[in-house]
């Protein structure tokens, strides 16, 4: 359902993405692991235009694009048909946990309201804060910040949720809650890009496991075998020194 | 002096002239800086969203505005647009040229705050406002003005008060202003003294309020906004 060819990016001198490729089946839940400046975060942003790949071919929802030629409006029809999850949540400051959710139905779909507050609300009790429509993003904890983050981008029921290291601004303690709606998204069939540091994550949830570092996809297989005899040596290393953070 | 400010003469005048004082703070500060700033903040936000937006050629212009209004002394601006420009056929009563000349001085600083405060909003809340499909137009109006407007409401409730103080400067171009009926007082009873603190004290009156509604609409403002306890 998406396929990436020969992504390149860099910003300046320092070349980020040396052609990335990539493929995501229906269903999949794809997680990626790597080191700090490996390319994995700009990768998922270039997939969502929050930075611009410098080259490459998206192949997404039966159509074709040339990522150095795209358009606002191709940019913005991909947009709608997914999900971006942050690290640092971005939920909007002025507005309620419910008014979070509903404000990408309402003011970039045009859904009518009574619908649109009634999907919101839907999707916040299936992240667990059926009590917290009203609540405004400081008077929420980062756990429950990110899980209406979550609720906002699975509202529009996206073909593809980006995840983008989701738990690494939360303390350990509010990690579990949010990977456990992850993987209740996982269960249900969703499709899901996930940058993540928690290996646990990677090797219970997602069904295949990407491996980065210094812009190419270094490892990739599904999950159980990525873990069980990982192929190649700097895999190995890498998963040697994060082992012990296992959480999931 | 303290036996003659309470003799009958003076504290006549004081009492009398009070009133004459006040009615032209209602009927012609209060209208001009209620006006002119409303219309300042108008010239404000657009001029900081041209800017924020990074909009070539207006950019450029509002630079330039920004640089004369501030760069010029309100005073000199007033002569200029009440004294001047009849010169070249422009003739404005002095109501509408001090409006206009309020509006656009305090509109070049109030742009400054503004633009100083939207770009003080974090920058996630634009990518996220594309990721949930918004586009800029909507994410600038429903996402980050608002945002921006809350960070600069305490300076911009400066420049009010501020201005209040600043239309005794229209006396210059004969607006019947506090300071000019005060002017005229002086010269009819020769208190200069008690009565130049008299209109002063009208002045901190005014000011008085509009602090304490500063200090209304931000509890309004940040009620929902800030953690409990």
């Amino acid at each position: 359902m998406l396929e990436l060819h020969h992504i390149q990016k860099a910003f300046g001198d320092l070349r980020v993405l040396r052609d990335v490729n990539l493929k995501v089946d229906a269903g999949d839940v794809i997680a990626i692991l790597g080191p700090s400046g490996s390319g994995k975060t700009t990768l998922l942003r270039c997939l969502n235009f929050l930075e611009h790949a410098d080259q490459g071919e998206l192949l997404f929802d039966g159509k074709q694009y040339d990522l150095a030629h795209i358009s606002k409006k191709e940019i913005a029809a991909i947009r709608r048909k997914t999900g971006f999850v942050f690290q640092n949540y971005n939920l909007f400051l002025n507005k309620t946990a419910l008014e979070n959710v509903t404000e990408g139905l309402i003011v970039a779909r045009k859904m009518p309201k009574a619908e649109a507050i009634a999907a919101g609300k839907r999707a916040l009790d299936k992240v667990g804060l059926s009590d917290r429509y009203d609540y405004y993003p400081v008077q929420l904890s980062g756990g429950q910040q990110q899980r209406v983050a979550i609720a906002r981008a699975i509202v529009t029921d996206p073909e593809i949720i980006y995840f983008d290291e989701p738990t690494s601004a939360l303390d350990p303690e509010l990690t579990g809650e949010v990977l456990s709606v992850m993987r209740d998204l996982a269960n249900e069939g969703r499709t899901m890009l996930v940058v993540t540091h928690e290996t646990g994550f990677a090797r219970n949830v997602s069904n295949k496991v990407i491996f980065m570092e210094n812009g190419v996809i270094v490892e990739e297989g599904d999950s159980q075998s990525f873990f069980a005899n990982p192929k190649e040596a700097r895999t190995r290393q890498f998963l040697q020194l994060v082992s012990g953070e296992d959480t999931v | 002096m303290l036996s003659e400010l309470f003799s009958g003469r003076l504290w006549g005048i004081l009492v009398d002239s009070f009133w004459k004082i006040l009615l032209p703070g209602l009927t012609m500060t209060i209208p001009l800086t209620v006006i002119a700033f409303s219309i300042a903040m108008v010239i404000a936000i657009v001029v900081a969203l041209v800017q924020f937006a990074n909009i070539r050629i207006l950019k450029q212009l509002a630079r330039f505005y920004i640089w004369i209004a501030r760069g010029t002394p309100l005073l000199v601006q007033l002569f200029v647009v009440f004294y001047g420009l009849p010169k070249i056929g422009l003739v404005l009563d002095p109501f509408p040229s001090a409006v206009i000349v309020f509006s656009l001085n305090e509109g070049a600083y109030s742009a400054e705050i503004i633009r100083a405060a939207l770009e003080s909003v974090p920058k996630g809340q634009l990518e996220a406002g594309y990721c949930v499909g918004m586009n800029y137009l909507q994410i600038i109006r429903r996402i980050i003005l608002p945002q921006a407007m809350r960070t600069a409401f305490p300076p911009l409730s400066n420049s009010l008060i501020a201005m209040v103080k600043d239309t005794s400067l229209a006396a210059n171009i004969t607006v019947t202003e506090m300071f000019m009926v005060t002017q005229r007082i002086v010269a009819r009873t020769y208190e200069p003294l008690a009565l130049y603190i008299e209109v002063g004290l009208v002045y901190l009156l005014f000011s008085t309020v509009l602090t304490k509604l500063q200090s209304f609409g931000e509890r309004k403002l940040n009620a929902h906004q800030k953690t409990e306890g």
